[in-house]
């Protein structure tokens, strides 16, 4: 090989006229879950950018409409797989409204604390890898082991570390362990400590800040239009949250705020998911509080609730229940409902309808990571190629819940 | 507040609304497709629902009066809180106007109904499949669609200047498969890849003085390479 100072002749230099065509994704370290993007770049600006989503479709609404209702429950864990529990108590309170139910006020309690563990399990992830993918690997692994101590509380409440199928149409699977309130009281300081020593680690790191200032905007009326909700709509300062503005379970008992950002950069959807962890801390502090120490989870409904199993073995109204409730599955009168909470990325619908059989005869789920998705292409044309990595970390996209 | 949204859209569209409903709290209104954008379009200009939620279809092709699919658009204002879901029925192989006018989310919203259900969306920018892929045979999410289905294999996709190796063939996709002795013997395998060998310009030397076909081995033993 030549050397490059010699026989250079500049005029004879050609540069490329045309925008360049590059493929990110669908297997790129930080697509995560696989996405694709085909952009047009000149040089290292984004001109144009095609998202295509759907490496990770499984079926899942075709999935549902085979089972019975309480079967979805495996599958709306696997939906959004980093907060698996706000997905299960999502479509159970979807059913219940479609089947005119209510669930005793522990289980909603219940429903509540264990929601915002997993809440806060998602966040630790998504600011952890968003971290992570500028370099930070250090807040990465103490988030993760922040997210590992709580996925120890929901395993020793329902048994499984990530996808619990806790839920049930009416109630949870179980009631709280003997030990609940005294491992959640004892998890919360030390996860807040592990968010307050990242956030000491991050927020005055020069690198860090410069890739999460003024990158990846998004205006607050551009991000109503393209449906966009949870944290990321919040960072443009929309004060939109579910569990405000229409409150389930017992959320308009408990008192927090709704944090929110100024111009929809990086660096709010970092802070607002940042401040949202502390918001959790003190709504499950409230819901420990406020929480019966007795009384049943589930309804008392041999309808929709499964017996328990010692009953199963023992006498025939059970043993009948059982089998009916596993064979046929819960009837739910025709109708539709749309039942809707905010998940970890936002606004997580499902649009049930019945018609009367113990199947569901359509689910809809309308994933928040959709539309957030589908806004992320305004938010990374025109910047450079490298804040891709950022602008998507913090858009949170899940493979599974987007793709379904 | 919801009702009064649709108390405000019964006004505004009088028998247009062709019946409204608030089961289980959901406030809904049932519209022809012929009026569809124009109350999506009284929703977002005149009740400030400026954030749309969701849009989506349901199949049902046992229904009597032939209208297979329902349209259902949900919205929202972030000023007043109302949430407000508008219905459509429309039959097979109809098509009803593109929202994305009105609302630049239902893009993708949309194109996702146009895969699953098959609706088109008249004047929609970018019809295209969103969760399937293009050479996709029908449309999963109709109930006549069986969930066990098979897909036809995806043709080879052929794209200029780029050297691909067929998946499933001897070479497996990888430059370095496994080799077909058979066809070595033959001398007609080229043992490397063909690409690689077509980049260098030369064909593998195989060193075999004379071939024998394998099926004439005797007591069926593979012949030996010799050096």
């Amino acid at each position: 090989m030549e050397a490059l100072h010699e026989h250079i002749d500049e005029d004879k230099l050609e540069l490329p006229s045309e925008p360049m065509r590059l493929n990110m994704g669908p297997s790129h370290p930080a697509m995560h879950g696989t996405i694709r993007m085909a952009m047009d770049l000149d040089g290292e600006t984004i001109m144009n950018v095609d998202i295509q989503p759907g490496y990770l479709h499984r079926g899942f609404e075709k999935s549902c409409e085979r089972g019975t209702w309480g079967q979805v429950f495996p599958y709306a864990d696997r939906l959004n797989y980093v907060s698996p529990m706000l997905n299960n108590v999502g479509f159970a309170l979807a059913a219940e409204k479609l089947a005119g139910l209510e669930v005793p006020e522990r289980g909603q309690y219940y429903r509540v604390v264990l929601g915002e563990l997993a809440r806060m399990a998602d966040h630790l992830t998504c600011n952890g890898a968003g971290a992570m993918e500028l370099g930070a690997f250090t807040p990465f692994l103490w988030m993760l082991k922040a997210r590992e101590w709580i996925w120890d509380v929901l395993e020793h409440e329902t048994g499984a570390r990530m996808t619990h199928s806790f839920g049930r149409v009416g109630g949870m699977a179980a009631p709280p362990t003997d030990r609940f309130v005294e491992l959640v009281t004892d998890l919360l300081p030390q996860v807040m400590g592990v968010v307050d020593e990242c956030a000491g680690l991050l927020l005055h790191n020069r690198i860090f800040l410069d890739r999460l200032h003024g990158i990846g905007k998004l205006s607050k009326a551009r991000a109503l239009e393209m449906g966009v909700t949870g944290p990321m709509l919040r960072s443009t300062g929309v004060e939109s949250d579910v569990r405000k503005d229409n409150p389930y379970l017992v959320y308009d008992r408990l008192d927090f705020e709704i944090p929110v950002g100024h111009q929809g950069d990086n660096y709010d959807r970092f802070m607002v998911r940042l401040e949202e962890m502390r918001q959790s801390c003190s709504i499950i502090e409230q819901c420990l509080k406020q929480m019966p120490t007795d009384g049943p989870v589930s309804i008392d409904n041999p309808r929709v609730t499964m017996p328990e199993k010692r009953n199963v073995y023992t006498t025939i109204e059970a043993t009948i229940a059982h089998f009916k409730l596993v064979m046929e599955g819960i009837k739910i009168a025709p109708g539709e409902a749309y039942g809707y909470t905010e998940a970890g990325n936002g606004e997580l619908g499902f649009y049930l309808v019945s018609d009367g059989s113990g199947t569901p005869y359509r689910v809809r789920v309308r994933p928040p990571c959709w539309y957030n998705l589908q806004a992320c292409r305004e938010m990374i044309i025109g910047g450079m190629m490298a804040d891709i990595i950022p602008t998507f970390g913090s858009v949170n996209m899940i493979g599974g819940e987007c793709d379904r | 507040m919801s009702a009064q949204a649709l108390e405000a859209l019964q006004a505004e569209l009088g028998d247009k609304i062709l019946s409204a409903t608030s089961q289980h709290g959901d406030d809904t209104a049932q519209v022809a497709p012929a009026d569809w954008a124009a109350a999506a379009t009284f929703l977002r200009n005149q009740l400030a629902m400026d954030h749309f939620v969701d849009l989506t279809a349901v199949d049902w092709p046992e229904r009597a009066d032939g209208t297979r699919f329902d349209i259902r658009l949900s919205v929202r204002s972030s000023t007043t809180r109302a949430r407000v879901h508008l219905k459509t029925q429309i039959p097979e192989a109809s098509a009803v106007p593109t929202l994305c006018e009105v609302w630049a989310g239902a893009n993708w919203a949309e194109r996702e109904v146009w895969d699953m259900f098959g609706i088109r969306f008249e004047g929609h920018p970018d019809l295209r499949r969103i969760l399937m892929y293009e050479e996709f045979e029908g449309h999963p999410l109709r109930k006549d669609y069986p969930i066990g289905r098979t897909q036809p294999l995806v043709p080879y996709r052929d794209a200029d200047n780029i050297q691909k190796l067929d998946p499933f063939g001897p070479t497996e996709g990888q430059p370095f498969g496994r080799v077909q002795w058979q066809d070595r013997l033959e001398g007609n395998d080229q043992q490397v890849s063909p690409s690689i060998a077509h980049q260098s310009g030369q064909r593998p030397q195989i060193n075999i003085e004379k071939a024998t076909p394998l099926a004439a081995t005797p007591e069926g033993k593979s012949p030996e390479r010799k050096s």
